[in-house]
Parts: structure tokens; C-alpha cells; sequence
């Protein structure tokens, strides 16, 4: 049985974490993300769960990676200070191999910016935010039911990657209201599991690994005894700061995340069966470019849309095979142009790349979108 | 149990030696911690110890419990998800004084305030000692550090008087010429149900003590011997004799205030309805 629903994006987003069997959450108030954590407060302890507003952004994180030391599934959930202000916790998820889940609704920055406007001005922050070289999973809904959806993904692939994964939203999605159908239940949601020792503790290595390159996670408290360090490590999990150590742990989480883009990037195409040019567009911005392409689609344009669910590892595959389909590409994002560097890159030339980069609080209407398309299809 | 016993049982194997310089009072602390655990008869696997970023912080890594060597200043928060998240585990904080009293001083306090089931053993050294010498918020007043060539005009932070005002239930000092006090005080902290510090007064004679003309190693210890002063004895000292001195011992407990996650479990009986 299930239930149909008015909900903002956060909302779906709790409903998401419930239903993904999210245990502890640690956080602090900030527009546009703030419904999460007020629902979250309110929703866990019903299933025995725990939320603690921390004292800071980075406590929140913090809190939520000791948590996850004890095998809970846990999130945090910002906007863009925050987000800024939990980067380097999130480096050491990806050193140290913890699974978490950090929303961040994106606003107009930089700085204080613009808090109840929206924006896309952290795809590259959502990449590069840390410091040093680092490999991570970034996810972006489009919808209200796919806020809940891509919460359940992020948690399926987090743990299986033992990787922090991004819910990179935008203001839009966030505090939009739709409809959305739930189980009435949660029970028969499949939850995802992480990797347990094969091994007894007298012959666990926290960060041995095998063909999957993703090592097992014992709980604190379970029995295995283990050390958890951001300092470069061997397979024993202390720290070994030689060339040989440094170049064997980041070459294993790169290719953790690497060897398996077949598996987390997902791209959505809409009418590009015999579309000639594409719009990329993905988010917020996506709503306002289905439209476009359907308006486009009615002056006889042959349009479509190339939406990418995936915005972290790149979509490069399907980029590449997509400059070999159409003639021209036009970029829609709500900035001055982060994404579409990526897009150039893998496109290299191919075929024209043009940049819809909307900057000014607001989002683009439909019939804007269309007047860009028209514009970049008329200079090919 | 001799300290050698002490070290087979709780050490890591193959982990020794530390990185810690000649003289410094790191092991000595790190040995209280482990007496106060064996005092106690905690299982290993019950025990989850935190640490932040700096000399002391290396401790975790050297001890056979659940461990985590984490981030600058953010022992305390992470520390604070363990113990939500497993209320069973036993969960020590390691940290420096410039971990949690500067870049960590808005949690400490934080955590002192909710009364969270944390023991925070602090290893004041006085100094940064991992980055070569400056001057921390427990540097004393007109010292010397590599980053106050002319002295340092900042007071220092007087730590137990600091979580008491912010609400910590049990608050310690001792010094690492006091040992057996110090690993006194860690066990009654680790059986305090609630927020516990413990300053553990440590010596650094490479990046304090020759900056500031304290002597070798055993001078420190004598330093500490000279003025750090048992609080039976401190209560019936003159304010003129207590003048650069300061007392040891348990300073403050508190037994009335509820502990955090034992609070968190009356919001979950009443988010379920009382069920």
C-alpha cells in the first residue's frame, strides 16, 4: 500500500533517510536546508534514531563520523557556508573510508550571498572542496520524488563504496512542493548493507582489500579493534607516509570510484532519439529546460535534454558518445559556468559547446531557455 | 600491574617506539590513562579513544582499544557521535592544549554543557609542540615561543575553572610528576557518568621548556613537583602562598545533572509514544 503526498524536496529527503535506515543525524541550522534537520529531529527518534544540533557545521559532520564508527548510517545537511565550513571532514571520510551522506542545498554565494535564492554555484566545491587529491560521489535530483529516491541511491552507493556521497540540491528543488507516492511502510525497503570482516579480529587489516577494492567495516564496539587515521596508511590502517604507501592508498581510491562509473553515473535522456542538438541541464535547472525542449519540440526543433543524475565521478562517457550524435550542445546551469567545464573538456572541440550560465537569484524561465537554444543552434 | 605488564596488555604490538621527543610527558600520561583502564577491569573492546591532531593525539594510535587519530581540534564531536551512537563503549578523549582549548574550544564547551558521557583527558603542555613551539592558549602569560619572541602578552586559560562555568560534572588536574594521582583521577573520571576533564599538567622540555629556560626533563618534573599542590593541602594555604601555584586533585563533581545520551533516551520513549 502507499500514500500520495504534498512534500517539499527536504521533506522527501527525511522521508529518503528514514526509509534508507538513517540512524543519526548531527547538524546546524541554515537556510535552505533547515526543514531537514527540523523533520529529521522529529522523525528519527520515532524510529529509534538520534539527532543532536551540534554547535557548528563541523561538529556536525564530526559528530556524524563517530557515529558512523559505530555502523550506523548517518547524515548531515547543509547550504553553501556550511558546506564550505565541513570540507575538510570531508576529506577525511574519503581518506579514512567512511560512509555518510552530506546534503547540501545550494543558495547564491559567495559568502552569505544570497540565503533564500537559488543557485549551482557548488559543483566544483561538491568535486574539489577539500584539499588534495580525492575521489567522491556527487548526486542531484530534479524532482520531489527523486529527492527521495536519490537518498536511498546515496546511502546504496556510500556504503558500498565505503565513499561520502554529496546530495547536491539546489534552492528549487529543496522548497518545492509535489506530489510524491510513498509506501505506507518502509519495512520492505532494501537496505544497503556495509562490508563486514571474513576474517577473526586476530586477523582483520582494517584496509586490506579484495577484487572489489572496497575494505570491510567493522563496527567500534563489535569486537574488532582498528584505528581510523587521515594520515596516509597501509592496509594495516597506521600511518605510512613513503612514496610507495602514498601512491598504492590513493591509486586504490581512485580506482574504487573510477573502475566503477558504469555503475554510479546515471544520465537521464529526454527526447534525444532524433534530437540534433542537446540541452545539459540538471537540478533546478533541469525543470526549466524540459519545458524548453517541449516548446523547442513544437516549433518542429529537433531538441532534447541531457540531464545527468549523476554530477560526481563525470558523465564522460555519455558526453563523449553525445558530441558524436548531435551538431551543437548548449550548457544551462544556475552559475557563471562551472559544469560546462567538464563538458568542454570531454567534448574537445567535437562540436560547439555554449554556455547558458544564469547568475541573478532567479531561475530561468522556459521561454529564456528557449531563446538561448535558438541563438546557440543558430551559431552552430 | 607493572608498567611493562601494562604495555603488553594494552599497547599495540609492532607500534612502539612513540615519536614523542626525550622528556616528554606524553607516556607518562598515556600510562595513566591505561592504569586507570586496567584499575577499572574495562574489556578492550569496550573502550573507544579519540583523538584530535598533535603530539598527545598520536596517542590513540599506539593504544589496542577502538581507535581514531582524527582532525584538529574535532576529538570531542566525533567522540560525541561514538557515544551516541554505541552508549555501551567507554569513550576517552586524547587531546593538547591547543586541540581543545583553541581550535577545539567551542566544543569542549559545548560538550561540557550537555553533560555528554565523554572523558577528555587534556595533556597541557603549554605549547604546540608538533609545529616546533608557539604559544598556545595554555601558554603562560610573558613566555617565550617561537610565534611571542618578545613574550607572549595572552593569558592562559585556566582549564578546570573554564569546563566548570561551561557544565562539566567531574573536573581533575594532576601532573605527570604526580602520576599515580593522575591515573587516579582518569579512573574516577572514565567511572563519572557524564562530561569529564581531566588536565593532565605534561612537560614539553624540547619546544617549551628550553625556549623558556625550565631545565632539562627532570627540572620540569621538579617544576611540577614544586607547584602543583594536592588539594587537601591547597585548602589550607594562605592566598599569598597559593600565588603561581595550583591545586590537584579532583576539583569538581557533580552526581545531580542528567547525562546526555541517558536524556536522548527519554526523547525516544516519548517520540514512540512512551512505548
Amino acid at each position: 500500500m502507499s500514500k500520495i503526498l504534498l512534500l517539499q524536496g527536504n521533506q522527501a529527503v527525511v522521508e529518503g533517510a528514514i526509509a534508507a535506515g538513517v540512524k543519526f543525524f548531527g547538524g546546524y541550522p541554515i537556510t535552505p536546508s533547515t526543514e531537514i534537520a527540523e523533520q529529521l529531529a522529529e522523525r528519527l527518534p520515532e524510529v529509534g534514531g538520534k539527532f543532536m544540533q551540534m554547535e557548528d557545521e563541523i561538529a556536525g559532520i564530526g559528530a556524524i563520523v563517530g557515529a558512523a564508527l559505530t555502523g550506523k548510517k548517518v547524515m548531515t545537511a547543509t547550504s553553501g557556508p556550511g558546506f564550505s565550513l565541513k570540507q575538510e571532514f570531508i576529506g577525511m571520510a574519503c581518506s579514512s573510508e567512511i560512509p555518510m551522506v552530506i546534503v547540501d542545498v545550494q543558495r547564491v554565494g559567495p559568502s552569505t550571498g544570497q540565503p533564500t535564492s537559488p543557485s549551482q554555484g557548488e559543483i566544483m566545491q561538491a568535486r574539489w572542496g577539500t584539499h588534495g587529491d580525492h575521489w567522491l560521489i556527487a548526486l542531484t535530483p530534479a524532482s520531489v520524488p527523486e529527492c527521495f529516491d536519490l537518498t536511498l541511491r546515496a546511502y546504496a552507493l556510500s556504503e558500498k563504496y565505503r565513499v561520502p556521497v554529496i546530495l547536491l540540491m539546489d534552492e528549487v528543488i529543496g522548497h518545492m512542493r509535489e506530489k510524491i507516492e510513498l509506501p505506507d511502510t518502509y519495512a520492505d525497503i532494501p537496505q544497503a548493507e556495509r562490508k563486514q570482516p571474513t576474517v577473526p579480529p586476530e586477523k582483520f587489516l582494517p584496509y586490506s582489500v579484495d577484487e572489489s577494492l572496497v575494505p570491510a567495516m567493522p563496527a567500534f564496539g563489535s569486537g574488532y579493534r582498528w584505528h581510523v587515521t587521515g594520515l596516509v596508511h597501509d592496509e594495516t590502517g597506521f600511518p605510512k607516509g613513503t612514496p610507495e604507501a602514498t601512491l598504492a592508498a590513493q591509486n586504490r581510491l581512485r580506482a574504487k570510484i573510477e573502475n566503477n562509473v558504469d555503475d554510479i553515473v546515471q544520465v537521464e535522456n529526454y527526447k534525444m532519439e532524433d534530437a540534433e542538438f542537446a540541452v545539459i541541464a540538471f537540478g533546478g535547472a533541469a525543470r526549466t529546460a524540459y519545458e524548453s525542449v517541449d516548446m523547442a519540440r513544437k516549433e518542429g526543433l529537433k531538441v532534447g535534454l541531457v540531464r545527468p543524475i549523476t554530477i560526481w565521478p563525470f558523465a564522460e562517457k555519455q558526453v563523449k558518445e553525445l558530441a558524436e550524435k548531435v551538431n551543437g550542445i548548449l550548457v544551462h546551469e544556475l552559475n557563471c559556468g562551472q559544469y560546462v567545464l567538464e563538458v568542454e573538456r570531454v567534448v574537445a572541440g567535437k562540436v560547439p559547446v555554449h554556455l547558458y550560465g544564469k547568475y541573478d537569484n532567479e531561475a530561468a524561465t522556459p521561454q529564456e531557455l528557449l531563446d538561448e537554444i535558438k541563438k546557440a543552434m543558430a551559431n552552430k | 600491574m607493572t608498567m611493562e605488564k601494562l604495555v603488553e596488555k594494552y599497547f599495540r604490538p609492532g607500534r612502539l617506539p612513540h615519536i614523542w621527543c626525550p622528556g616528554c610527558g606524553n607516556g607518562i600520561v598515556t600510562g595513566a590513562i591505561v592504569k586507570a583502564i586496567d584499575k577499572l577491569e574495562l574489556a578492550k573492546d569496550d573502550v573507544a579513544v579519540i583523538s584530535g591532531i598533535g603530539c598527545s593525539s598520536r596517542a590513540s594510535g599506539y593504544l589496542d582499544f577502538n581507535t581514531a587519530n582524527t582532525l584538529h581540534g574535532r576529538a570531542i564531536p566525533i567522540a560525541s557521535g561514538v557515544k551516541m551512537g554505541d552508549p555501551r563503549l567507554n569513550v576517552i578523549v586524547v587531546t593538547g592544549d591547543g586541540d581543545s582549548t583553541a581550535i577545539g574550544g567551542n566544543h569542549i564547551i559545548h560538550a561540557a554543557r550537555r553533560n555528554i558521557d565523554l572523558t577528555v583527558v587534556i595533556f597541557n603542555n603549554n605549547i604546540y609542540g608538533m609545529t616546533g613551539g608557539q604559544y598556545s592558549p595554555l601558554t603562560p602569560i610573558h613566555s617565550k615561543a617561537t610565534t611571542a619572541p618578545y613574550t607572549t602578552i595572552e593569558p592562559a586559560f585556566n582549564i578546570p575553572e573554564l569546563v566548570k562555568a561551561a557544565g562539566a560534572t567531574f573536573v581533575a588536574r594532576a601532573t605527570t610528576f604526580h602520576a599515580q594521582i593522575l591515573a587516579d583521577v582518569i579512573a574516577q573520571g572514565i567511572a563519572h557518568k557524564g562530561f569529564s576533564v581531566i588536565e593532565a599538567v605534561s612537560a614539553c622540555p624540547i619546544s617549551f621548556g628550553r625556549q623558556n629556560k625550565m631545565g632539562g626533563p627532570a627540572d620540569m618534573m621538579k617544576w611540577q613537583r614544586d607547584h602543583g599542590v594536592p588539594l587537601a593541602a591547597w585548602d589550607k594555604m594562605t592566598d599569598e602562598q597559593k600565588e603561581g601555584k595550583f591545586p590537584i586533585g579532583v576539583l569538581h563533581h557533580d552526581t545531580s545533572k542528567q547525562e546526555y545520551t541517558d536524556a536522548y533516551d527519554g526523547i525516544i520513549k516519548t517520540a514512540q509514544g512512551g512505548k
